[in-house]
């Protein structure tokens, strides 16, 4: 066991092929990590500042407008508050790039999300357009909270690509593209072939692909109603402005109710105008629950990894059962299964005796790599769901705190919007009371 | 016979009259009550007056509380309007209220009445009070077709509305120190079904009536001259306020709408939290608390909305109406002070035609009827003379009427700003306060809930633990 306290560049410097073996000891020497408190996020600021508006050719050689956002990083050092944090920009397709590494380099864990590329769920106030500054600034914090949430993961704070991203500018690209991730990907058509017919998967993983579907159900209807709700809400209070524009009116004709009016006018604008930042507030808990959503994802991502894996098992354990059966059938001279030999020797004449022993001798060497992918698949299943599970526990830790804060803060915000209630009401109706 | 027209308005005339003629003046009633009917229209609006006892001790003494609560000492009257009923004939189905009166007033026989009464007949007491005082503000009936919203006229909540509308309009009067002195009002409080009818029809006839409104047209037409300025300024303010009364009627109609929408979508979504709560386990307690409050929150709105709708949305939609009143009202007194106006005018017109020196026309006129010329032009003079007398006599009484018009006016405006003002002001009130109501207790359902999570052993107190 490395108890290393350095900087976790080790195993991943330019090179993703992880053997498990490697894999195992990432594993026990981030639990160190954990337990000395030292994944990146402990030892580096990293935020994400600013965003700004560049015009480029995109790879149609078409002028675009795109969105860049500012990284920047400094070391968590009392020494160095005063030192200005270093930085670079980056485009959210480079975000995308990233994640796309991460999740095949790291198919076993539950990779956190990224914010919408485009704005979904919505409600009337908020536009959906992209160049829009509200939904740039979310997008902002979005990218922000995935940059803290893959420093603080104990596996992947220790990525290289990982660290590049976050420190150097040039080159990050082709660098990433030289670790070669993209061929090691699972092609789509591949991991649902092995979702239809895998045999035996780890029952667990059956259920969490369940939870993830009911999941992504529940919150999508969830955010869609409060969507409405919030819509809702904006009409009810901006419709009493138009009290405090009439009242202003009448007050000018009346005597004695003048001032009670006009006073209660204002009062009837504040509300008016105290809706806005109640929803704003409310869009910060909608992305807390949206950041889960597109977690499901992710969950979904490990589930089909998992899936795949057990289904090579299979099919090489399958495979194996074949050659033995071929073996034994060449050894005893009985044919069981049907085969095209069988029927040609049956028609044509039996084999000689050199020819039964060449063809045993492939087929032993056969066995023998068949029993040692075997082993090796059966292993390599083994490791992913030993690792994916402990990943798994992590995430459903993480969620449930998250989710219980998430909820909490709801309904702090349901208070506060209440006391706003209380105050604007009150004075209203004192003004009423002078009328 | 000429009496002394006492109005408590009034700034030429005594404002008090010693209580035992205030006493002859009650038991007098009936009978000047009956002989509105048999006189000519036109004087009515007079005679009425002699019938009154607004200046008795009594009346001024509800006169100076009619501000305040209904229930204060001096009122001697109470009605309430209740149990709908719905009556099927062969003809028609309509609905009958219940017109419950409490009373020690001495021109009532008894102390207790109770009848039942239609809206056609409420709406004939309307149309008597105004005709008998065509200056006066009398408080809106709600209306006769339903305008937007409901369906039916037998729907539950508008005959509710509609009964509510009508206890305040028998109110109102029953508080006017005047118009409660109505024989008609005393009719309709007190007389049997078939009593009513009967005495529905007495009274000027359809075509009497007739007459009346095609003078009131032609008045309209002719506009009035000098309208004194006090009026004018009422007008303003009369087309200022029906303007903002509109507009706050739309307003407030608007937020019940929104609000109710409202309600439908966070009816809907409580649901999806229960229905998440179903997937978890260790944040089901909380998805289940935090569906509850929801609930909570949604009836709490409904109260909410069913407050406004019951108790501002009524008010506001009576004061519209009551624009309107008023609008017709100014136009009446218009139409006074037109008349004697162009009466007028007649006068000027006749008096420069008997002073004019036309001999040649009297001659002309003369000599065709084989008259002398100097007798002509004097029959001629005569004539003219009696016709200016008679002239004068009217525009006399109409100038009464146009005083008497205006005073009444103006007392009544004074009454009635009172009353809006107290009318708006309360409803304004009740509704700040429901919705200040409203909000403590949805922060009381939310804190409840906020106590129920913090008691708990925190677990996102150090989000460093390992798991």
């Amino acid at each position: 066991m490395m108890a290393d306290s350095g900087p976790k560049e080790v195993a991943v410097i330019g090179n993703t092929e992880l053997t498990s073996a490697e894999l195992d000891n990432n594993i026990i020497n981030t639990m160190v990590e954990i337990e000395k408190g030292t994944s990146l996020l402990r030892k580096m600021e990293i935020s994400v500042a600013e965003a700004e508006k560049r015009t480029g050719k995109n790879t149609v050689n078409m002028q675009e407008i795109y969105t860049v956002y500012l990284i920047e990083t400094r070391p968590v050092d009392a020494l160095t508050e005063g030192i200005t944090p270093d930085s670079l920009w980056r485009r959210y397709s480079e975000f995308e790039l990233l994640r796309n590494y991460l999740l095949v380099t790291y198919p076993f864990v539950v990779v956190a999300p990224l914010p919408e590329k485009r704005a979904e769920i919505v409600w009337h106030k908020l536009s959906a357009d992209n160049m829009d500054p509200d939904f740039v600034e979310r997008r902002r914090v979005g990218l922000e909270n995935f940059l803290h949430r893959v420093a603080s993961h104990p596996v992947l704070c220790n990525d290289n690509i990982f660290y590049i991203f976050l420190t150097e500018d040039k080159d990050w690209k082709e660098m990433v593209y030289e670790t070669g991730f993209q061929a090691k990907a699972d092609s789509r058509l591949k991991a649902v072939n092995a979702a239809f017919r895998v045999k035996n998967p780890d029952g667990r993983f059956t259920e969490l692909k369940h939870y993830s579907d009911e999941l992504q159900t529940v919150l999508s209807q969830l955010l869609r109603v409060r969507a409405r709700v919030a819509d809702r809400l904006y009409g009810v209070y901006k419709v009493h402005g138009n009290y405090g524009r009439v009242f202003s009116e009448w007050s000018a004709i009346e005597k004695e109710m003048g001032d009670g009016l006009q006073s209660a006018g204002h009062h009837m604008d504040a509300y008016a105008a105290s809706v806005d930042d109640i929803l704003e507030e409310e869009e910060h808990y909608a992305d807390q629950l949206k950041e889960y959503l597109f977690y499901t994802d992710a969950l979904r991502a490990v589930c089909r990894k998992h899936e795949l894996t057990q289904f090579e098992l299979e099919m090489v354990a399958l495979d194996l059962a074949c050659k033995k059966q071929q073996k034994e059938e060449l050894v005893t001279g009985t044919v069981r299964t049907f085969s095209l030999k069988g029927m040609t020797s049956k028609l044509f004449g039996q084999e000689t005796a050199e020819q039964r022993e060449a063809k045993l001798q492939v087929l032993e060497q056969q066995l023998k790599e068949g029993e040692e992918a075997v082993k090796e698949k059966n292993t390599e299943t083994d490791e992913f769901v030993k690792t994916a599970w402990v990943d798994i526990e992590r995430f459903k830790d993480q969620k449930d705190r998250d989710l219980k804060e998430a909820l909490i803060s709801y309904a702090v915000m349901q208070i506060s919007m209440c006391k706003k209630g209380i105050q604007v009401w009150t004075n209203a109706k004192e003004c009423f009371n002078k009328m | 016979m000429s009496r002394t027209i006492d109005a408590v308005v009034s700034p030429t005339q005594t404002n008090t009259i010693p209580a035992d003629i205030s006493g002859q003046m009650l038991d007098l009633d009936e009978d000047d009550d009956l002989e509105v009917f048999s006189k000519d229209l036109t004087l009515a609006d007079g005679n009425m007056f002699n019938a009154s006892m607004p200046t008795s001790p009594g009346s001024m003494v509800n006169q100076c509380k009619f501000e305040e609560d209904e229930e204060s000492d001096s009122k001697d009257i109470f009605i309430t309007v209740d149990n709908p009923e719905s009556h099927v004939t062969a003809i028609e189905t309509f609905i009958t209220y219940r017109v419950l009166t409490k009373t020690t007033r001495s021109e009532f026989d008894n102390s207790e009445y109770e009848v039942r009464r239609r809206y056609q007949d409420f709406l004939w007491l309307k149309g008597k009070l105004e005709d008998a005082h065509s200056t006066l503000i009398v408080h809106p009936l709600p209306e006769k077709f339903v305008v937007k919203g409901m369906v039916e006229r037998f729907n539950g909540d508008f005959i509710e509305t509609r009964r509510k509308a009508l206890h305040k309009f028998l109110n109102r009067v029953a508080d006017h120190p005047i118009l409660s002195c109505s024989e008609d009002f005393k009719v309709f409080l007190s007389a049997q079904a078939w009593e009513l009818t009967t005495y529905k029809k007495q009274g000027p006839g359809f075509l009497s009536r007739m007459g009346e409104t095609v003078r009131a047209v032609a008045n309209s037409v002719r506009g009035v001259k000098n309208r004194p300025e006090e009026f004018t300024a009422i007008q303003e303010y009369v087309e200022d306020f029906s303007n903002k009364i509109g507009s706050l009627d739309k307003v407030t109609q608007r937020i019940v709408k929104e609000q109710k929408e409202y309600l439908e979508e966070l009816k809907e979504y409580g649901p999806t939290y229960t229905l998440w709560s179903g997937s978890e386990e260790e944040l089901a307690e909380q998805l289940k608390g935090v569906a509850g409050c929801i609930e909570r929150c949604c009836k709490e709105t409904e109260e909410q909305v069913g407050h406004l709708s019951d108790t501002l949305v009524p008010v506001l939609h009576e004061y519209v109406l009551c624009a309107e009143t008023l609008k017709a009202v100014l136009r009446r007194r218009d139409n006074i002070q037109a008349e004697f106006e162009a009466k007028n005018e007649a006068l000027a017109t006749k008096k420069v035609d008997r002073d004019a020196e036309s001999s040649d026309l009297g001659f002309v006129w003369g000599s065709l009827l084989g008259k002398n010329p100097e007798e002509a032009r004097h029959q001629r003079q005569e004539r003219l003379d009696g016709e200016i007398e008679e002239l004068k006599e009217e525009i006399d009484k109409l100038e009464d009427r146009v005083e008497w018009a205006n005073n009444a006016l103006k007392g009544d405006w004074g009454r009635w700003q009172r009353s809006m003002r107290g009318d708006l002001k309360s409803a304004f009130l009740s509704t700040a306060e429901k919705n200040v109501d409203y909000y403590e207790k949805c922060l009381a359902v939310w804190e409840t809930f906020l106590l129920s999570q913090r008691t708990e052993p925190s677990e996102e107190t150090d989000r460093d633990n390992t798991p």
